[in-house]
């Protein structure tokens, strides 16, 4: 408990965080973790089938999401100058950074342009990428977290563990500790709505009181300069217009085309995030409206290495996620662990792709083997990113530059070019499982099973037995019954004489 | 700040990875138009099966849902405000005249600040458009519907929808958005409401934490 505790609270960072096996060998130990997990991934993806089941066209609408995604991408450049000469227009402005840190020092720069102590935050999965409360505190600026999911993390120290529901690894109970203790309330009691009561009273004060508000971008519309955010509790939308100052931070990757589009996305999100026909609340808005909501509008475009997914054409397709976790909750290995063992704000199927690609393919290498390749995430996605086939995609990358210079010596590499040469001849083949044979007896265990394998190929049978190479082949047993057979016919024949 | 750098360099990145420069905006227009667009565009449902939905989707996220004709409104909205103890509300501009209640007293939004509209005992007004299928009205910066903050910092929203702004499908109400789609556009289906605790839905969180809606025919 105590372990996993202090791996959640160094925050999730890729290139600190334990490969996928050790963090997750901790995190599976925790009984209530995996309680907490199961319970919710279970009522939202129960949910999600309903809704989905009574949306006819809903395999219309994937293919529709899954185009203007495409396309979007093949067009980005174009689409996204649209997008920023709209805005301007509309009397917003927009920022491009190439990466996390450029982002979040431009973020703390324009807070520091209006002389801002405190910002107020919508949940935003980019500013988690981007690190920006961290660079935010570094300043001297307090962010408030404003999303009930996001103010347990914060008000708990703790880290994300699902990019729509981010404190879905906490039970009432946890939450109501946290509250009582941060909010300092000793009676309050831990129904959900006692609980989503503190946090509103908490709260009000900051939104009627702090100027300056920051928040992500669902899409982003290249053909009105508008921006649109999806949420539920409505302090989405107190951010968005009781500031005097709003600060959207977006990936390059959220432009759509059109406003028409949004009729496509706004139908797959709902239902794919949360089961929601519809979530209670949808903002649009173009640049800054004269006496309505902030007077001074900005957007981040962050680029982070999407560029260079972009350019690999068989990966580029994880730039379609429109961030629902659908994918998550249907994963068999998410369920199992949660968010954390992932060592980023981007978990489960979608996270396993983003976030290696994210660092440059250079750190969270464990991450695309994290999967079973079943294909769960694949048939939920709303645009149909084919997660498996990148994933696969992914570990050959990786594979591949294992195999450049020195590191081409190591043994899994040499062991790898051994099979592969043995698989090529059917002599060397029966060579080697006759030499198996031979040498597996030390290991086969009452004459049965092999249930530890040595040296470094002992990770294969950490979780399953193996059978052990069988006295007859199936090659040899069919090439013997072919000759007992050619005799049996020879004295046949000879007997019909 | 100038970011011109930045972006010429993401702009170079993202046509290297492309292969190429997009083509003409008419090419991308002609791209775009021949995109699939094979799912349900038009409702098929009659009025009454529409409206009857719409009611059914409103009331299953926890929205009360009041009728009336336009003749009995300005009764219907006086009866229901009454029920809630209400004794003054907020009204953005452009609100009808006639449809004001005798006994409550009505407060027009004058650039209010935000803790007068949080104190407000609730707000009044009418809508752009509203989706069945999905139980969601939608509000635009137009005449009686006010700014954002008004249909958001009071915890009571009382909404006038008429019969013939309700639309089956979500498709069908971006058409009619077209016209005006860079006004300040806020889509509402239910109370204010949150699931982030182990996934139950619970009403109220920061918007208004009562929903009602007169649907008018």
């Amino acid at each position: 408990m105590r372990k996993n505790a202090a791996l959640t609270q160094i925050g999730l960072h890729p290139q600190t965080a334990p490969d996928f096996p050790a963090a997750a060998k901790g995190l599976l130990q925790d009984a209530q973790l995996r309680k907490n997990v199961r319970h919710a991934t279970d009522v939202i993806q129960a949910k999600r089938a309903l809704v989905v089941a009574e949306q006819t066209d809903w395999q219309q609408l994937r293919e529709a999401g899954r185009a203007i995604r495409e396309h979007t991408l093949e067009h980005l450049d174009f689409y996204l100058e649209q997008f920023e000469a709209n805005c301007q227009r509309a009397g917003g402005q927009v920022h491009w950074a190439r990466d996390a840190a450029e982002a979040a020092q431009m973020v703390v720069a324009l807070v520091q342009q209006e002389n801002a102590r405190e910002v107020i935050k919508i949940k935003t999965m980019t500013s988690e990428e981007i690190r920006l409360n961290d660079a935010l505190e570094a300043a001297g600026i307090h962010a408030y977290e404003t999303d009930l999911a996001e103010l347990i993390i914060q008000l708990g120290k703790d880290s994300p563990s699902h990019i729509v529901v981010p404190a879905l690894h906490k039970n009432r109970q946890q939450v109501r500790e946290i509250f009582a203790r941060e909010m300092d309330l000793p009676n309050l009691g831990d129904r959900p709505q006692d609980l989503a009561d503190a946090a509103r009273m908490f709260l009000r004060e900051k939104f009627l009181r702090v100027q300056l508000g920051v928040s992500g971008a669902n899409f982003l519309i290249a053909e009105t300069g508008g921006v649109c955010i999806v949420e539920s509790e409505g302090n989405g939308r107190m951010c968005l217009t009781l500031p005097e100052t709003l600060i959207a931070i977006a990936g390059i990757d959220k432009v759509v085309p059109r406003f028409q589009d949004l009729e496509v996305f706004l139908q797959l999100l709902p239902r794919s995030a949360t089961g929601e026909r519809m979530n209670p609340y949808n903002s649009i808005w173009t640049g800054v409206h004269a006496g309505d909501g902030p007077k001074r509008f900005h957007v981040v475009l962050l680029d982070n290495a999407r560029t260079e997914i972009l350019a690999d054409a068989e990966a580029r397709q994880t730039l379609h996620c429109i961030r629902c976790g659908a994918c998550q909750n249907a994963c068999p290995v998410y369920r199992q662990t949660g968010g954390h063992a992932y060592g980023s704000v981007y978990a489960g199927p979608i996270g396993a792709i983003l976030t290696p690609q994210l660092q440059h393919m250079e750190h969270a290498q464990s991450l695309p083997y994290a999967s079973s390749l079943c294909g769960a995430c694949y048939e939920v996605c709303p645009v149909k990113i084919n997660i498996p086939e990148v994933l696969i995609h992914l570990r050959g990358r990786i594979v591949r530059e294992h195999q450049q210079g020195w590191s081409k010596l190591n043994p899994e590499n040499l062991a790898m070019q051994v099979v592969a040469n043995i698989f090529q001849s059917r002599t060397r083949w029966e060579a080697a499982q006759r030499l198996a044979r031979v040498g597996q007896w030390p290991f086969v265990r009452h004459g049965e099973v092999i249930e530890r394998l040595p040296g470094f190929l002992h990770g294969w049978t950490q979780v399953r037995d193996l059978q052990p190479v069988p006295p007859q082949s199936f090659r040899s047993w069919w090439r013997a019954r072919a000759e007992q057979a050619s005799t049996v016919a020879d004295t046949g024949s000879r007997k019909s004489f | 700040m100038d970011t011109s750098n930045a972006r010429a360099e993401i702009l170079a990145r993202i046509q290297a990875a492309n292969g190429a420069t997009s083509g003409a905006a008419q090419l991308l227009d002609a791209a775009w138009m021949a995109l699939p667009r094979d799912y349900v565009r038009q409702g098929l449902l009659s009025v009454a099966d529409r409206l009857h939905l719409f009611e059914e989707r409103l009331t299953d996220y926890g929205a009360h849902v009041f009728h009336a004709s336009p003749k009995e409104l300005p009764g219907v909205i006086e009866r229901i405000l009454t029920d809630r103890g209400k004794s003054k509300i907020l009204i953005p501009e452009g609100l009808p005249q006639s449809w004001s209640p005798s006994n409550i007293k009505l407060q027009q939004d004058d650039a209010l600040d935000a803790f007068a509209l949080d104190t407000s005992e609730g707000v009044l007004t009418s809508a752009t458009v509203a989706i069945a299928a999905t139980g969601t009205i939608i509000l635009q910066s137009g005449a009686g519907q006010g700014r954002r903050a008004l249909s958001l910092a009071p915890d009571y929203h009382l909404c006038v929808v008429f019969a013939g702004q309700v639309v089956e499908t979500v498709p069908e109400a971006f058409t009619r958005l077209a016209a005006t789609s860079t006004q300040a556009t806020t889509l509402i289906s239910g109370p204010s409401a949150t699931a982030d605790i182990e996934m139950t839905r619970i009403q109220g969180v920061h918007g208004p934490r009562f929903l009602d809606v007169v649907l008018v025919r």
